[in-house]
């Protein structure tokens, strides 16, 4: 086990360096010498101060060959030497560390919940196909997949958040759900323990529902289709033959096999999972990774972004390493598979 | 009875056309491209036909004559005299028309879906934004298809290192998070007007070649095994009859499949980009670009509900008519 996990964390090396690569290509690309004709046209000479093209051109070595800018770029990764934020001058590990958290709370709340609630309903619906909950659901999912999430949640600030629709007396603004944040504007400090989880809880509801539907539509779809797969093994078929209950059949014997697809789709999922928190994030205000790359690119702070890209890729990256481990974990065939080389 | 075609793609066509559901979103599919190709007969500031003072303006909505250009359909009903007549679209509005009187106002009579912060039409800009969805998705689809059966070919043949590297290269790009890495690439070229709309096919492209790369590598490594090519070999066929004839067309119906696919997820792709602002410029109408609009108005219901849904219903049919074709394809597949 040991021998394949340091076998998986070599194997990440050289795709760690292709990422770094596809970062300094981006930085390039946005600013390599004939750079500031790009930053100093007119409608952005404006958002870009004069020191700040400097310190651009100081952190990247903009003066030095590429394959010494290269170098510079991946040290500087390394050893999170990343100078500040042009808005406002923090240091961008600062910036980092303040709003991962909120986007990891937001990820890992959405994929356990995706998975907590598919696993059963897939496999209710493997097992009793074609009845008419199976029929309905497989409906339901199809119509979760389709729908895009900035619309999803662009409706629910509109109709649920706004107050202009679904209305709550008893609050201030009518407002049953918060349009903006992931906790409140005022008076979060003074709150107990107690009342700051209740009032995040409250703020990730809409977020999470957005961000967890899609993914939670289509680990359904492959439970079920996997379970459907178990199923018609010869195996299930002992099973019950030798006299088992149908539920220790299921749960016992089917279920652990039908979980290894939709285990290594965390790895699918991760980098969507990503995408989908930018959305989400933009939408209602959560001052995640997501949020923060796209007020960087609005500036535009390429040093942030690029940080934000190649760290972000490292996690979901991580994740699929992970999902790895699981996977071995669920089937020990691969782990003796892996240990007889 | 007409005499049924037994031909592979015949078979597959029955399949596919057995199921009402699939029929249907492929006519969707046909009704929407009409849409998009005929959106300047739907809505138009300019009447399809027009005489004017003697003079007959023939489509003037689509050649957007200079002697008419300081006139839309209202200026125009205004000056007509009787001898005068004209085809008006069903829709009056143009993408940039400004209805001045009526900015923010509710579905009505004179706007069937409302108007946004500008006073535009939301109906006339739903139906051209049927353009930019399509155009994006359809190139953006064939750019990384191409991307993609190349790769994933290449990969196959040649095995080894090649593959190796080619394999390593998925996997960067599969886990860069994709909007990310579009986000910051379309605001580094910041492009604008038609522009836009190809930067984002070929970017769209570029980012989402993965998946139809791994296929095409799986299917051939796949098929290469098969008996059948090795009777082909058996019988002497040289290797480009064997690859062009008997590995490719078998391996490029599934990608048939993940094409119709990627299409619903490049329509969702371009609609967030334009959503979050990095897509479409806002003279331009996209559907994305018109829910972006609703983050300061939240009371406009009008505004989230109708561009929302012609994604929804776009990307739904392109899902609806993938499903159907891989079922048809290979009904094992069926779940």
């Amino acid at each position: 086990m040991l021998k394949y996990v340091v076998r998986r964390v070599l194997w990440m090396i050289p795709t760690l360096f292709g990422i770094t690569l596809v970062c300094f290509l981006l930085l390039r690309m946005a600013n390599a010498d004939p750079v500031s004709a790009k930053l100093q046209n007119p409608m952005r000479a404006q958002q870009i101060s004069q020191e700040a093209i400097a310190q651009l051109r100081a952190l990247y070595d903009l003066d030095k060959p590429w394959y010494v800018q290269y170098g510079r770029l991946v040290q500087r990764l390394c050893t999170l030497d990343l100078g500040t934020r042009w808005q406002d001058g923090r240091p961008i590990v600062d910036v980092i560390a303040e709003a991962l958290p909120i986007t990891l709370l937001l990820s890992l709340l959405s994929i356990t919940l995706a998975y907590l609630i598919s696993i059963p309903l897939g496999v209710y619906s493997a097992v009793k196909q074609y009845s008419l909950g199976d029929r309905v659901l497989t409906v339901v999912l199809f119509v979760l997949y389709s729908l895009p999430a900035f619309w999803v949640g662009t409706m629910f600030i509109v109709f649920l958040a706004s107050g202009n629709f679904l209305k709550c007396p008893w609050t201030a603004d009518h407002a049953c759900f918060p349009l903006q944040g992931w906790h409140a504007f005022d008076g979060f400090a003074a709150m107990s323990r107690w009342q700051k989880l209740g009032d995040v809880a409250w703020h990730m509801v809409l977020p999470v529902v957005t961000l967890t539907y899609q993914a939670f539509a289509v680990l359904s779809r492959y439970m079920r289709a996997g379970m459907l797969e178990t199923l018609r093994q010869d195996f299930i078929r002992t099973a019950r033959a030798k006299g088992l209950s149908e539920r220790r059949v299921i749960f016992g014997h089917a279920l652990r096999n039908s979980l290894i697809p939709i285990i290594t789709l965390i790895g699918l999922e991760l980098p969507e999972l990503v995408s989908g928190a930018v959305i989400v994030e933009s939408i209602f205000g959560i001052r995640g990774m997501g949020l923060v790359a796209l007020e960087a690119i609005r500036m535009p702070d390429y040093p942030l972004v690029i940080t934000i890209v190649a760290f972000t890729a490292v996690l979901v990256m991580l994740g699929m390493l992970l999902s790895d481990l699981l996977y071995a974990v669920v089937d020990p065939r691969i782990k003796a598979g892996e240990e007889s080389r | 009875m007409a005499a049924q075609s037994h031909s592979y793609l015949g078979i597959v066509r029955r399949q596919f056309m057995r199921q009402r559901l699939h029929r249907v979103s492929l006519y969707a599919i046909f009704a929407i491209l009409l849409l998009a190709v005929g959106a300047d007969f739907v809505a138009s500031e300019r009447p399809i036909l027009l005489s004017l003072s003697g003079k007959l303006y023939v489509l003037p909505n689509v050649i957007n004559p200079v002697a008419l250009r300081a006139y839309d359909n209202r200026r125009l009903t205004q000056v007509m005299s009787e001898s005068d007549w004209a085809v008006f679209p069903p829709v009056p509005w143009g993408v940039n028309s400004h209805d001045l009187d009526a900015t923010l106002a509710p579905p009505s009579a004179t706007h069937w879906l409302g108007t946004d912060s500008g006073g535009r039409d939301v109906l006339a800009r739903v139906v051209h934004g049927s353009r930019v969805s399509l155009a994006v998705g359809v190139l953006s689809v064939i750019v990384l298809v191409s991307i993609g059966i190349l790769l994933g070919s290449v990969s196959a043949y040649y095995g080894g290192v090649l593959d190796l590297l080619l394999m390593r290269l998925l996997e960067v790009v599969h886990s860069v998070p994709a909007l990310l890495l579009l986000v910051t690439m379309l605001s580094v070229i910041m492009p604008t007007g038609w522009r836009a709309v190809v930067a984002m096919m070929v970017v769209i492209g570029l980012v989402n070649w993965t998946g139809v790369a791994r296929l095409v590598r799986g299917e051939i490594l796949r098929i290469k095994q098969m008996p059948y090519i090795e009777a082909s070999r058996a019988l002497g066929y040289g290797a480009p009859r064997i690859i062009l004839r008997h590995v490719l067309p078998n391996a490029l119906s599934p990608v048939l499949v993940t094409a119709t696919f990627a299409m619903a997820s490049a329509i969702q792709i371009e609609g967030a980009l334009s959503f979050l602002g990095f897509g479409i410029p806002a003279d331009m109408a996209s559907w994305g670009g018109m829910l972006n609009d609703v983050r300061g108005h939240t009371g406009a219901w009008w505004l989230a509900v109708f561009p929302g849904a012609a994604i929804f219903v776009t990307v739904t049919v392109y899902n609806l008519a993938g499903e159907g074709l891989r079922d048809a394809i290979d009904p094992r597949l069926k779940s």
